[in-house]
Order: structure tokens, then sequence, then C-alpha cells
């Protein structure tokens, strides 16, 4: 009785040790650069995301963004930042004209620069920032690529409503070589027109109808494109993902029409920076590579914690 | 004013429409006396509340003085032309505007930076001039013809920037002006040796990594606060020493009164637009050769901002009252108060809050004054 006592006895000494073993020194001040205006509620689950980040680790990490989202100002704001000396500037690199110079002064001036969401991982790169954390477009349709040929896709459609965008060829261009194929004519410059896109949609299918997978690159393709597929009798028959998350999108995944739709996961592009910076601050350890928050893929299952977190979390 | 300056050679006579005022008095009760204890205020504010927050370091102090800067630059526009009795809403989408033909005449179409510069100061002005010809024409209140030139130039941006080149943000003015003559005017920086010395001698910090370590953290006075400096002045003295600037004066008091004693309201008022139009233009020129790029959405709301900052400053709404030193006060308060919030790290959408509550002091604050001055009740 006695020894297991003195055992427990020095079992809670370690463990109390163990837990009072502040080795490094908590408070430290981060601070987090948006170019988005004060009106824009996708940043919400940012600004949730690092007051999380700074409770579970102890750390303050202040929210800023020019109230119109005016991206001159934007760099008023990354300087001043850097003025306030905080350990570490998380900021989108939304222009890089307009941003560089500021953010180079940060770096210069010895202060830790991660780049979330906007921007590219070259670009993070040329600024100086440890690290991007985002979603490279090619990768995120790559994976989804990847997933689909898993699934027995061969063809596929994709409905390309920004053709001007890189990023939205690449989304594209990703898929195809994630299935193994050639993109060719399987991407259609749709319009943004949601009538222009559903015929557009109907007429492609129609003329090719061995297509196994159609996909789509956010709500303005994929409502209209929900829409065809209805008509034709194709829904819930052919393979269909889409990038991003809308309320039809949800629904239609719910129905089963939709197999998956990609979110770039904006929590964790604002909840990870925190915990890299602080663990590069505390122990001086960093991840070797850029993060890609997404692509994460929400189906069916998951769709769950999506509606219950929509707009806090997710 | 040289007529008064006359009368008052011939001493032993006195003029009895000059009220005599004790010394004292008069040197305390002037229209920017508010702006003057604002600014007091805030400083001994922020000195409290964010002093070892790096507000007060060299870089902090760079940063409040360009962002008051930009404010000084179109509130003194918008100071001399609200004197004069009337409103321009349309300076924050001239600005975008203004960016946005500098970058499409150089970037786009291959102009020489400097004479896309010039042609970006010719239309604008121009389009104040028509701004202005639009008010005194149609009789209508500058509120809403400004407010019409509002969308009209805020439209027209995009449209333009879309329709040449797919995109909104236009980039690339930075390698454009490479070797221009006209470019480091707007964008280059001053005593920037002074600065390499002090930072040589550890009075102010240095960059510690990177190609540019051993710099100075700030390198010198930015051309932007210099602009500032210049306007401030120029419009200070056009404004009290200047026949023209009894003009002003009198053409947003009793502009029917004006006209009755000769005074060419109508022209007066054509050229404060225009003067407001070039002071929109001058901001965007700066902000688009130090970034490099312009924007169709820049300067949303910034007419706001200018109104702010002279009300601040103690300039009545209605016209006829007011001083250029008190809006570019009124607009050290305001960039001190917008970039202190972030330095004390009060929560951003705060800021809003902070700036009702001061318009509100100030005006309260200001009106007082002005009573006391005129005498009115």
């Amino acid at each position: 009785m006695k020894k297991t006592l003195t055992a427990l006895a020095a079992a809670a000494t370690l463990a109390a040790t163990s837990f009072s073993v502040p080795a490094y020194a908590e408070g430290e001040r981060y601070v987090l650069v948006s170019h988005a205006p004060d009106s824009d509620s996708w940043w919400n689950t940012i600004k949730n995301g690092i007051d999380l980040a700074g409770e579970q680790l102890g750390v303050t990490v202040e929210y800023r963004n020019p109230p119109t989202g005016d991206l001159a100002d934007m760099a008023r704001i990354i300087e001043q930042a850097a003025a306030s000396k905080p350990n570490g500037i998380i900021t989108t690199l939304a222009d890089f004209d307009v941003l560089r110079g500021p953010i180079e002064d940060a770096v210069a001036q010895g202060i830790n620069v991660i780049i979330m969401n906007s921007g590219t991982p070259e670009q993070a790169r040329e600024v100086g920032a440890l690290m991007y954390v985002g979603q490279p477009e090619y990768d995120a349709g790559f994976a989804a690529g990847l997933r689909a040929k898993g699934d027995g896709v061969s063809s596929f459609l994709c409905v390309n409503h920004f053709i001007s965008s890189p990023a939205s060829t690449d989304r594209c261009q990703g898929f195809a070589d994630g299935l193994g194929v050639e993109l060719g004519s399987q991407m259609i410059d749709s319009g943004q027109d949601p009538s222009e896109i559903k015929n557009k949609v109907l007429a492609y299918l129609s003329a090719n109808p061995d297509t196994d997978a159609v996909l789509t690159l956010g709500p303005t393709s994929a409502d209209p494109t929900i829409k065809a597929l209805e008509e034709n009798g194709l829904a819930g028959d052919i393979y269909f993902g889409t990038f991003d998350l809308g309320s039809d999108i949800v629904e239609a995944i719910k129905s089963g029409v939709i197999q998956w739709g990609i979110d770039q996961q904006p929590f964790l592009q604002a909840y990870l920076p925190v915990v890299v910076l602080t663990n590069l601050d505390r122990f001086g350890v960093l991840p070797g590579n850029n993060i890609n928050s997404g692509p994460g893929f929400v189906t069916n299952d998951g769709l769950a914690l999506v509606e219950q977190f929509a707009g806090e979390f997710r | 004013m040289s007529e008064t300056a006359e009368a008052n050679e011939t001493p032993p006579v006195e003029d009895e429409r000059i009220k005599e005022m004790a010394g004292f008095r008069k040197a305390m009760i002037r229209p920017e006396l508010g702006a003057i204890c604002g600014t007091i205020l805030v400083f001994v504010f922020f000195f409290l509340t964010a002093r070892d927050s790096g507000m007060f370091g060299p870089a902090g102090i760079l940063n409040w003085s360009v962002v008051s800067a930009q404010f000084a630059i179109i509130a003194v526009g918008a100071c001399l032309l609200m004197i004069a009795g009337e409103f321009d809403l349309s300076v924050g989408s001239m600005i975008g505007f203004a960016g946005i033909v500098i970058a499409l005449l150089s970037v786009s179409l291959g102009w020489p930076v400097w004479a896309s510069i010039i042609a970006a100061f010719v239309i604008c002005t121009g389009l104040g001039a028509v701004n202005g010809w639009l008010v005194i024409k149609t009789g209508l209140p500058s509120f809403i013809v400004t407010l019409a030139t509002l969308f009209i130039l805020r439209g027209l941006t995009i449209f333009a920037a879309i329709a040449t080149t797919r995109k909104t943000i236009i980039g690339g003015v930075r390698d454009a002006a490479e070797g221009d003559w006209l470019a480091p005017i707007f964008a280059g920086k001053i005593f920037k040796g002074f600065f390499q010395w002090m930072g040589d001698h550890g009075w102010i910090e240095t960059f510690s990594r990177g190609t540019r370590e051993g710099m100075p953290v700030v390198e010198g006075v930015p051309m932007l606060i210099v602009w500032a400096i210049i306007l401030v002045v120029f419009a200070h003295i056009l404004l009290t020493k200047t026949r023209f600037g009894n003009w002003i004066f009198a053409s947003g008091g009793d502009a029917q009164a004006a006209r009755y004693a000769g005074v060419p309201v109508n022209k007066t008022k054509i050229l404060m637009f225009m003067f407001t139009a070039f002071c929109a233009t001058l901001f965007a020129t700066l902000q688009v050769m130090e970034f490099g790029s312009a924007g169709a959405d820049r300067g949303l709301l910034k007419e706001f901002e200018a109104i702010i900052s002279v009300v601040i400053g103690g300039a009545l709404l209605t016209g006829g009252y007011g001083s250029v030193v008190g809006a570019a006060l009124g607009a050290l308060v305001f960039g001190v108060v917008q970039q202190g919030l972030f330095f004390a790290g009060v929560e951003s959408s705060l800021f809003r809050v902070f700036l009702g509550i001061i318009l509100l002091l100030a005006v309260i604050l200001n009106t007082y004054i002005r009573r006391m001055i005129t005498g009115e009740r």
C-alpha cells in the first residue's frame, strides 16, 4: 500500500512538474491582416479561427482589415502592424504590387510573416514569407482528379465560368492530370449567365453522351448545372463534383446529386499560421513546406458538421 | 485685404467696423482652436495607452504621419470648397478614376509616365470644372450633382479597366516609371542621407536581416508628406493673405451679397471644384506611384474622410467659415486615431465607433467656439 502511495506520489509529482514546465514565455502577439472589407461575412470564420488558436495557445492574435477593402489602406495597416513590433504577421497577398513593399519591410525588420488565402506559394517565397497557407488551385484539382479516378471516372466536363482567371483553368487542368487524361475540349467557357451555363451544359452532355463526370468551379456554375442535370435526367446518375460550397450545393450533396464539394477550409488558413508561428517562437520548429488548407472534401457523411458550424468554423 | 492694410496705416481714426478684442482672447479664439485641443487630447490619450507599442518609434511615427498626410491632401481641397459653400462627394471616385487613367495610359497604351500623369491632372481638373459648372448653371445643390458624379466616375473607372485589360487592378506602373523625370516627384523620399546617418549612429532602428540589412527602418520622408505640407501652406496663404481668399469666404458666406459687392462668385466656386479635383488627382498619383498599381476600387469613401477632417478642423458645413490649418489638424487627428487604435490593440470593428464619437465631440466643441467668435446665439 505504502509502495503504491509512493509510486502515486512520484507519478503525481512527475505529472505536476511536467505540467508546470513553462519552458517558453507565453503571451506572444500576432497580427492577422486581411484584405476583406468589414461587411464580408466569409472572414468571420477566420476571426473565429484565430480567436480559438489564441485561446488554446495562450497568445494574442489581432485581426485587422481595411474597413472599405481598399488595398492601399491595407498596405498602411501592414506597415502599422510591423511598427507595433508583433512576434509575427499573418497576411493575405491580395495584390502583389501594392503589398510586397510593406511585407518585405516587415520581414527585414525581423518579423516572421506567413501568407494565407490569397497569393501563390511563389509570391510568398518572393516576399520572404515563411510559408503559404491556402489552397493551391492546381493541387486541389489534382487531388479531386485522383479521387474521381478512384471512383472509376475516365472522362469529364469542366464548367469554367471564369475562364479569364488562371486559377480557374488550373483547377480544370489539375483535375484532368489527376484523372490522367488530356484536358482538351473537356473544359468549356460557360460565361456567367445562369441560363447560358445551363444550356451549354445540356448541349455538351447531349453531344458527348459518354461523359462520366461533371466538375464545376463554384456556386456560379454549379447551381445552373444542377438545374441542367435535373432537366436531362442525369441528376444523381452522372458523377458530379464542385469547388466551393453554397446553399444549393449543400442541398445537392444531401440529395445525392453532387458527390463532393471542395472546401478550401478558411478555418485552417487562420488557425494553422498561429500554431506554426507560436511553435516557431517557442521551440524554433517550423514545418518544411507550404500548408494546403484545402481541398477538404465535403460529402454527405460530413454534411452534419458543415451545417452545424456553417459561418462559424466552416 | 490690401485695402484694409492701407486703412490701418492711418492710425488715429479708428475704424468703427472693426471690433476691438483683447489680445489673449483674439489669439485663442480661432476656428482651429477645437482642432488644436483635439490634437493635444488625442496625442495625450495615445501616449498614455499605446506608449510602448512602437507608436512613437520612428516607424510608428512615419506610419501615422503618412496616413494623416493622405487625409490632409484631400482635406485641403475639401476645406476650401466647403468654405466656398459647396461639397464634393466625388473625391473618392475621382481618386480611383485618376489612378486608372494614369495606369491605362502608361501601362496599357505605353505613354510615357510623365505624360500620363499630366493627362490625368488635365482630365480630372476638367471634370472638376464640369462639376462646378453644373452646380452653378443648374442651381442644384452640389451635394446632388457630385453624388451623381460619384456614381458616374466609379462606374466608368471599373468599365474602362475591365474593357481594356479584363482586370480591375492594373499593375506594372512601377516598371513603366523607371527612369521617368516626373515620377520621382511623387514617389521618392527626401533626407535619405540624414536618416541613414541617424541609423548608423543607432538613433533609429535598422533592418536586421535581408538585402537591406543595416539600412534604417525609416528611409526618408516620403514625398506624400512633403506634398501635404506644401498644399497646406499654399492653401493657408491663399485663404488668409490674398484677395482671392476673401472671395472664397464671401462666396460661401452669402453668395448673393458677395455678388452685389462685385465678387466673381461663380468663377471662385468653379475654381474651388477644380482645386478639389486637383487634390484628389494628386492623392491618386502619389498612391499609384508609391504602390505601382492602380485599382478601380481605390478611394472608396475618401470623400467622407476628407469632409470629416474638415469638420473636425472647425469648418462650417454651410460655408463661409473655416480654416486650412484646422483641416490639416483634423486630418492629423483622424490619422492618429485610425492608426493609433491599431497600436492600442483595440478591436478594429470599434474604429467607426471612436470615429463617430470624435466627430460628434469635435462638432459640439467647434459650435461652441464659433458662437464665441461670431457672437451668434
